[in-house]
């Protein structure tokens, strides 16, 4: 079977929002558990080339996930999203920062709020991640601090990687 | 000599994205651009200043009057950055993707 699975990516400029809709071939608690459980977080979650590497986790209300990006090329890049909200295996809300390897929040940086809801469509489960930032600006912020530190790569030499990569 | 903005500085500001979405469907004079707003013409004459600033808009002359319209090629460079997140969580979910798939090969 290989029906195409569902992938929106909605940005919002007059909410600050962007909106990632993705269709996954498997049942909701799985789904969830890949989303929640940092043994399978540490196997998706970065985008290649970096791997990702919890320090600890707490999926708790008030309690927080603390990450580390690994870049093969050396710097680690740490992160920690704080739950809000949780409700199993419906939704959570959290906010995403960057911090140090102790989890010490770098507050010059924007934080994000993440909102995900796990919709059971049967054979499949959506998964809608509202991310919320205070401003476009904020926005930019991420994405030139990710340019600056090599955490993302510009479209086209991310191509040319994964073309290499599938070759 | 021009002064050189930031186009994202530009677009954080809500009045100034609300001009730029009266521009998106048509140009406009700065009058009747200052008709759909309730604040003073000189505030959006400010606004509509950044705005070209930023090469946002353009402003051309057409017989009496000037009409502004949007800068199409500068709005598509905010787009780009957008469009690497989009990326990122392509390639993110590709890799969920991947590992639901694992999982459920190793459970049968």
């Amino acid at each position: 079977m290989t029906k195409s699975l569902q992938f929106d990516f909605i940005v919002d400029k007059e909410k600050n929002t962007m909106t990632i809709k993705k269709e996954f071939a498997a049942g909701r608690q799985l789904v969830w558990d890949c989303h929640t459980k940092s043994e399978l977080l540490d196997k998706w979650f970065a985008p290649k080339p970096f791997t990702t590497r919890t320090k600890s986790m707490s999926f708790t209300e008030g309690g927080h996930w603390l990450y580390a990006m690994i870049d093969p090329a050396g710097p680690e890049h740490w992160g920690r999203m704080d739950y809000v909200k949780i409700k199993p295996i419906e939704s959570y809300t959290g906010l995403d920062g960057f911090c140090n390897e102790k989890g010490e929040l770098n507050t010059e940086l924007p934080r994000a709020n993440w909102h995900a809801t796990f919709e059971d469509r049967g054979e499949t489960t959506v998964v809608q991640t509202v991310v919320t930032y205070n401003s476009l600006t904020d926005l930019e912020v991420v994405v030139q601090m990710g340019m600056k530190e090599g955490l993302t790569m510009t479209l086209e030499s991310l191509d040319a990687l994964i073309a290499k990569m599938t070759k | 000599m021009k002064l050189r903005r930031d186009p994202f500085q530009a677009i954080a500001d809500p009045t100034r994205r609300a001009i730029l979405v009266l521009l998106a469907s048509q140009t406009m004079t700065a009058g009747t651009i200052a008709d759909n707003f309730d604040v003073a013409r000189p505030t959006i004459s400010k606004h509509m200043q950044v705005l070209s600033e930023c090469e946002l808009i353009t402003a051309n002359q057409k017989g009496r009057e000037i009409y502004y319209e949007i800068k199409v090629d500068k709005m598509k460079d905010i787009d780009k950055w957008l469009a690497q997140f989009r990326k990122i969580w392509e390639d993110r979910y590709n890799q969920l993707d991947n590992l639901l798939s694992t999982i459920k090969t190793t459970e049968l």
